[in-house]
């Protein structure tokens, strides 16, 4: 059944990533929110990592959205890493991937920084 | 409106007439006014207690003022149970004198008098027109039911390797069902069952002619989907508007076991085989709605042993005393089981019968017809093989709760297990299945945990097919809009709404399908290909 979602923000040199697990869908918006708030906090980029993510849906979609809009608003770039080839599919399909940069994996996304 | 009782009224005197020649020669009839129900006269004769003098009143109301141009000089209304039966229309007095209190109190009571009696009148009128309406009706039915007794088959066919059997039980209002077999050339034998809308003599009759058209194209054409195409055309000029027929023709080949078959929106028939019950699924539009619409045409090889039931929608939509429908699952999971002394259609109708319980008055006909294949001509290669059949491999029920889609994944994934799908397409239907279960829950059942969504996954061997009812038969599926991120991440639009995107970019193609309340939405994905 659903694994609840987590996230925890892990402070690196050009910026922050948040560490997430579990299940990303609406219930995930509050707690996603106040992780990018924290991971948001100090200066440089925010890196999603969804290697603990077993299931998107469309409201997970959308808190990924608002997230992304969250960052918009100043001007913060996001980077995310960790998906499946699934996901990766969704996000482009769904053109998340235009407003993120998607990068294979951990150390790919650590190079970029 | 309100009877009017009529007198006649005194004309001007001519000469010398007798005392008689004077009251015959001087009335004339006053026009039967008819107080319309609501009419403000009527409020005030209901309310008068007795007589009234015209030229007292000061209403206003059209009806009073026809009846004052009539020359009328008191009204006595006719009040029987508080009820506004008729009013008596009195011109003046013969002595041309008004009417006096005396007068108007006799008047008054004969009114009261006669009014009882009047209701009498009126009640045993309308209990006779009842009557009549009521036989009228039973022998429209009997009508019904003998055309449609007498256009049935009288015998069942005789097949060596076969066995056909049938059940026909009309509704007291005898709804359209038919069945038929024709035998064809070759030792082929054409199967029919058909559902005409409508009830009674109309119905009957359209069944009559679609059967006729039916048995007179099945001669024409060898194959179903040209006999029920023809059978369309032919009925589309012919049939009351607003009636259609729904009808699924068989041909079976009784040497080689191959059934070849077209369906214009039947019930789809099944069959138990030794992998389960298999739906034999064909598309087309019922008959009678508009020319020139085609019919899929579908094979599938009936293995000895294997039954066919082909049913009408009586079965399916009769409902329990607590109002649960009968339903395609319950009627499947019976097919399935191999009733111990052989019968199919016995066991059928005893299932019914325990659902909807024996007392209970049969909503509509019920039609049944199985067909079993005993033996085969070359009893080794007995298996069945299926040709565009389609399989049920799963059917479930999901309560409406949020997170009941992940169920679905999980039990959809299992299901197609063994079909070797590509792993990126499993992701993709996997997608698509959480999405429409979780857009039945939310939207189509509203969240309301007692409204469950089913979910039936089949396969043929050339696509994959999810199919997710929900209860919001009434709510169209609103058209699926690109969502436009760039507006999403400015604020200017909801971060939501991706769902129904996302399922059609997942799978090949989305169905939407309403029927009685409920809602149904089909994913159908092909098992190879490029995406």
């Amino acid at each position: 059944m659903e694994n609840a979602f987590e996230a925890m923000v892990t402070k690196v040199d050009d910026g922050a990533v948040v560490v997430m697990s579990g299940t990303v869908n609406r219930a995930a918006k509050l707690e996603l929110e106040a992780a990018y708030d924290e991971a948001a906090s100090g200066p440089g980029r925010v890196l999603l990592d969804f290697r603990g993510v077993d299931y998107i849906n469309s409201t997970g979609i959308a808190v990924i959205v608002g997230v992304l809009a969250m960052a918009r608003a100043e001007d913060r770039e996001v980077g995310a890493f960790g998906l499946t080839d699934h996901y990766r599919e969704v996000f482009t399909i769904t053109r998340l991937a235009d407003f993120m940069t998607i990068y294979e994996d951990e150390t790919a996304a650590a190079a970029a920084g | 409106m309100v009877q009017v009782m009529k007198r006649r009224r005194t004309e001007e005197a001519t000469t010398n007439p007798s005392p008689a020649a004077v009251t015959e020669s001087k009335t004339r009839l006053i026009e039967a006014i008819p107080i319309p129900a609501g009419d403000p006269l009527e409020t005030l004769l209901l309310s008068s207690g007795g007589p009234l003098v015209l030229q007292d009143l000061e209403l206003e109301s059209e009806t009073l003022e026809s009846i004052n141009s009539a020359g009328v000089e008191l009204i006595v209304p006719l009040i029987g149970q508080g009820e506004l039966l008729g009013a008596l229309y009195l011109g003046p007095r013969l002595s041309d004198q008004p009417y006096s209190t005396d007068d108007r109190r006799l008047l008054g009571s004969l009114a009261s008098q006669v009014a009882p009696a009047m209701k009498v009148a009126q009640l045993v009128r309308e209990q006779q027109a009842e009557a009549k309406e009521r036989e009228r009706i039973h022998q429209e039915l009997e009508v019904a039911a003998l055309i449609q007794q007498t256009l049935l088959p009288k015998e069942l066919p005789a097949i060596p390797g076969w066995h056909v059997d049938a059940f026909y039980r009309p509704a007291r209002a005898v709804g359209g069902d038919f069945y038929d077999f024709i035998a064809l050339d070759d030792g082929r034998l054409g199967v029919v069952i058909g559902d005409v809308t409508d009830k009674g003599v109309p119905a009957a009759l359209v069944m009559a002619t679609c059967r006729s058209m039916l048995r007179a194209a099945a001669q024409r054409h060898n194959s179903p989907s040209a006999v029920l195409a023809d059978v369309n055309d032919a009925l589309v000029p012919e049939i009351p508007p607003a009636m259609f027929v729904t009808c699924l023709y068989a041909i079976i080949d009784t040497e080689a076991g191959q059934i070849v078959f077209a369906n214009a929106g039947h019930n789809l028939p099944y069959v138990r085989s030794a992998d389960g019950v298999i739906e034999l699924r064909a598309t087309g539009m019922p008959l009678g709605l508009m020319p020139g619409m085609p019919y899929d045409e579908k094979r599938y090889e009936m293995a000895s042993g294997e039954v066919m039931v082909l049913t009408s929608d009586g079965i399916t939509e009769a409902h329990s005393q607590e109002g649960e429908m009968y339903g395609f699952a319950r009627l499947m999971g019976q097919v399935a089981r191999k009733p111990p002394d052989g019968d199919v259609v016995a066991a059928l109708v005893t299932d019914l019968e325990r659902f909807t319980g024996a007392d209970a008055e049969q909503e509509d006909d019920i039609t049944l017809v199985v067909v079993k294949r005993t033996s085969s001509a070359q009893d080794s290669a007995s298996t069945f093989v299926p040709q565009d059949a389609n399989q049920v491999l799963d059917r479930f029920t999901l309560a409406s709760e949020e997170g009941n889609e992940r169920i679905a994944i999980d039990k959809v994934t299992a299901a197609v297990d063994h079909l070797d799908l590509d792993p990126a397409r499993l992701e993709r239907l996997k997608t698509a299945v959480g999405e429409t279960v979780m857009n039945a829950i939310e939207h189509g059942n509203e969240n309301r945990p007692e409204l469950d969504v089913g979910v039936e996954v089949s396969a043929t061997d050339v696509v994959v097919s999810v199919r997710v009812t929900d209860h919001g038969g009434d709510t169209p599926m609103p058209e699926t809009v690109t969502p436009d991120i760039e507006a999403k991440l400015a604020g200017e639009q909801s971060p939501r709404g991706w769902g129904l995107f996302l399922v059609e970019q997942m799978v090949d193609e989305v169905r939407s399908t309403s029927e009685g309340g409920s809602h149904t939405i089909e994913l159908v994905m092909n098992r190879e290909g490029d995406f």
